[in-house]
This record gives C-alpha cells, sequence and structure tokens, in this order.
C-alpha cells in the first residue's frame, strides 16, 4: 500500500487526487492530510461518497483508503464490511486511548462521534474517506441544522452533545496519523510515497465529480429556486437535488463552497439554507 | 429483505472490542444466500441483471447487491441516446454513506431512463427486479449476452461471496 501523507492540501485538491487515484491507478492506497487550509463546507454526496453535509477546516485529519477489491482476504466491496474493516483497524489504533465504538456509520468514543466516513465502489475498487474532528470551531458547528436523516445512536441530540474533540482522548495528532500508519502496516507493505512522486498528467481527461460553488452559483440557484417556493418559518429550504440540477446539470457532482471568514459571522436574514436528506447547512451572503 | 436486515443489524450491532490480538478479518456468520434470484434474467459478476426482449435490454441491480448496499437514497443515471460499454459504468447507486458504480451487462444505446427513480429511489430496495429498473439499452451486439451467468451461476456466485 502506498502511503501518501500531507498536510494543509485543500479538502477539494484532496478530493480531485482521491478521485483520481481511485479511477486510474491499480495500487493500494492511504491518504493522510493533516488539515485543510481553509473552512470548507463539503455538501452531499452524489457522484462519488455517501454522506451528510460537514463542515471542515484545519481542526479536521483526513485519512483515505482506496483498494483493490481484492486487497484484504475476505473482505466483501460493500459498504458495511468494508467499515467494519475501517472500524477494526481504528480500534487498534486508538486502543487505549478511549471507548472507541464503530456507531451505523461513524466513529466515536462511547457515543461520541469524532469521525465521519464515506465511500465510493466501483467496479474493482474502493475508497473510504474519514474526517477526523481533531479539533472543531463550535461557531462553524452551529452553522450546521440539525440533519433530518441521523444516525439512531445520535437520539436527538445537538451537535455540541453528539460529537467530541479526538484531541480531548489521544495526546497528539502525531500520535494518532503514527499509529494509524502503523496499524496499517499490519494489513499492508506500506511504501511511503511524497506528493511530488504523483506525476499529474497534464491532458487528464477524468472529469471531475467534485465542484467549487461560486458565490454567483449559490445567488443563481437561490433566485431561481426562491420564485417557486414558499418560504417556510426557518427560512428557504433547498433540496440538494434542487440545487444540483440548477447549479451542475447533467453531472454528477459533490459540491464544495468556500465561505470566507465573514461569510461564516453573518447571519442576516440574506442567509440561504440549503439541505439535503442528510443535513443542512448554512451558506451566507 | 432478510439480507437488508441482516446487514443493518450487523451494522448498529458491531462493537468493535479493543483486543490486543490481531485477529483475521472476522467472516459473518452468514452461510447461505438469501436474496431471491430471477430465472430467465442474465447476470454478471458485478451483481446487474439484464432482461433481453427483442431488441430491448433492460437493466438494474440484483437483490443481493441491493440487500448489500443498504438503503438507496439516490440513483445516478445516464440520459437517452448515451452509449454504454459492456463492463462499463453507466450510473451509480447512492446509499446513506457509501455511492457504488452500476456497470453495464451490454453495450449500445440508452433508450429508455426509469423516471420513478428521481423521486422513489427506495424502488431498488424494494423492487429490484420490476419497478426498480434502472435503464432500457438497445443492445449493439446480442451475443454478449452468451457470456453472462444464468440464475444457477449466479446463485451460487452469491453464495460464494455470502461464505466468506
Amino acid at each position: 500500500m502506498n502511503l501518501l501523507r500531507m498536510s494543509a492540501v485543500p479538502i477539494l485538491e484532496q478530493l480531485y487526487l482521491e478521485e483520481r487515484l481511485l479511477r486510474t491507478s491499480v495500487d493500494n492506497w492511504c491518504i493522510v492530510n493533516d488539515r485543510t487550509s481553509r473552512p470548507t463546507i463539503v455538501m452531499g454526496i452524489s457522484g462519488f461518497t455517501g454522506g451528510g453535509t460537514v463542515i471542515v477546516d484545519d481542526g479536521t485529519v483526513f485519512v483515505s483508503f482506496i483498494c483493490n477489491k481484492n486487497a484484504i482476504p475476505g473482505l466483501q466491496p460493500y459498504p458495511h464490511p468494508i467499515m467494519s474493516w475501517t472500524g477494526q483497524l481504528y480500534s487498534e489504533v486508538l486502543q487505549g486511548f478511549g471507548d472507541f465504538h464503530l456507531r451505523e456509520n461513524d466513529y466515536a468514543f462511547n457515543s461520541h462521534k469524532f469521525g465521519g466516513n464515506a465511500q465510493s465502489i466501483i467496479k474493482e475498487r474502493w475508497i473510504h474517506h474519514t474526517s477526523f474532528l481533531w479539533d472543531y470551531d463550535i461557531k462553524n458547528m452551529e452553522y450546521l441544522k440539525h440533519p433530518t436523516r441521523a444516525p439512531k445512536y445520535r437520539s436527538a441530540r445537538p451537535h455540541v452533545d453528539f460529537l467530541c474533540r479526538m484531541k480531548d482522548y489521544v495526546p497528539s495528532k502525531s500520535t494518532f496519523i503514527e499509529r494509524t500508519i502503523k496499524s496499517v502496516g499490519n494489513y499492508f507493505l506500506v511504501k511511503p510515497f511524497g506528493l511530488d512522486d504523483i506525476t499529474t498528467e497534464p491532458s487528464c481527461t477524468l472529469p471531475h465529480s467534485t465542484k467549487l460553488l461560486t458565490r454567483q452559483e449559490l445567488e443563481d440557484a437561490y433566485s431561481s429556486q426562491s420564485a417557486q417556493q414558499s418560504s417556510e418559518n426557518y427560512g428557504h429550504q433547498h433540496t440538494l437535488p434542487q440545487l444540483r440540477s440548477s447549479c451542475l446539470p447533467d453531472e454528477k457532482k459533490k459540491i464544495v463552497c468556500h465561505p470566507t471568514k465573514q461569510l461564516l459571522e453573518k447571519e442576516t436574514a440574506g442567509s440561504m439554507i440549503v439541505s439535503d436528506s442528510s443535513g443542512a447547512v448554512v451558506c451566507s451572503f | 429483505m432478510a439480507l437488508k436486515l441482516w446487514a443493518s443489524s450487523a451494522a448498529n450491532a458491531l462493537r468493535i472490542s479493543c483486543s490486543g490480538a490481531r485477529t483475521p478479518f472476522p467472516a459473518f456468520s452468514i452461510s447461505r444466500c438469501f436474496s431471491s434470484v430471477i430465472d430467465g434474467l442474465k447476470y454478471t459478476s458485478s451483481h446487474e441483471w439484464v432482461k433481453h426482449e427483442g431488441s430491448v435490454a433492460t437493466i438494474g441491480i440484483t437483490d443481493h447487491a441491493q440487500g448489500h448496499l443498504g438503503e438507496v437514497v439516490f440513483v445516478e443515471l445516464p440520459e437517452s441516446g448515451v452509449a454504454v460499454a459492456k463492463g462499463g459504468s453507466f450510473g451509480a447507486v447512492e446509499s446513506v454513506k457509501a455511492t457504488s458504480d452500476v456497470n453495464s451487462p451490454v453495450s449500445g444505446e440508452v433508450i429508455e431512463v426509469n423516471p420513478k427513480l428521481t423521486e422513489t429511489p427506495g424502488l431498488i430496495n424494494s423492487s429490484p427486479y420490476e419497478d426498480g429498473w434502472m435503464i432500457k439499452v438497445k443492445p449493439s451486439d446480442p451475443s454478449e449476452l452468451n457470456s453472462l451467468m444464468g440464475s444457477k451461476e449466479y446463485t451460487k456466485l452469491c453464495e460464494e461471496e455470502d461464505a466468506h
């Protein structure tokens, strides 16, 4: 397994890279990105991975596994077996630091989530992508509304009671990362790779399934939808498929947008609430 | 479906204990295929089915596949007129935490796409062989169907996979 360690690579760039490796490489990969460079809202999840809406920032650590379907003996390339295998791996990593559990599709200490997962399975390969909450800014979390589709173990808890920070359990990020790499070594022969080692093909024709939404696109989507919808008492709600269809016709996309600090802090009637079946995020403008 | 219930209960009940020993990856204790397989259809090793009637091939994913994927929340489908290639991806099925490519058993041109799946993607779970059909294709080379599996062979594949 090729081990690619990165730091402060923007999540958008990471997602592009992962998609390329998933679809064009024949090797197994473990990608570790110690934080993303700017706060980013990653919404829904069609065409790449499952999951809901998250805000990722420099307190997030990302670990992804890209594997051939026969990479792990006895492992069937379906969501639950893959999730279970990663659960086993991380239980080894986090042994002694907390009461680790795989809760439905999340990683938790007791019943407090610290890691969210998403997967994409193609014919001969799969990717399992985890966002670990090493730390998070409570202000960012407050922008995420309570999701309509939530795991049962959440029991309607608000974000602050549902989530926890890994840094409260594990001594340092490097401890976690080093232990993860060591645990991966129990299953694979690990070969370190640098970002520079991955040659970028100048004429890559692989279409991206992740798109960075511009403010204009968000505003246009809001304008086109609000003319048709009556407002709810909590503001205008747009489903993710509607946003997809208005912003991103005919293509499968995961939507990423980069709100500025000012936008995140702004709470005015001009806010647009975009929701999907898994949750909602406020994109303020 | 029994397989779907197993999948979701396994996911909910999993408690990975922190043990020092590195055990081999544990196999689930299911030893036979509970999913349904329909006679008269052809199957791929990636768990798609195809029904060939005249010049139309109807394609979907099998009961085994939908059970393993879990509740389908979104389906990505091509437009009519798009060309598909045998073994190539034509769309994707998205469940709660995963999206999975769906591959075409035959080459040809998409002539119809199931319009119900936009509003009701769960038809793939509840009726994978009927209301949950995904696309209809005009095959460019009907002889490609000959290399696909029949129901007996496919049933055996499912049993072998689930025995792991």
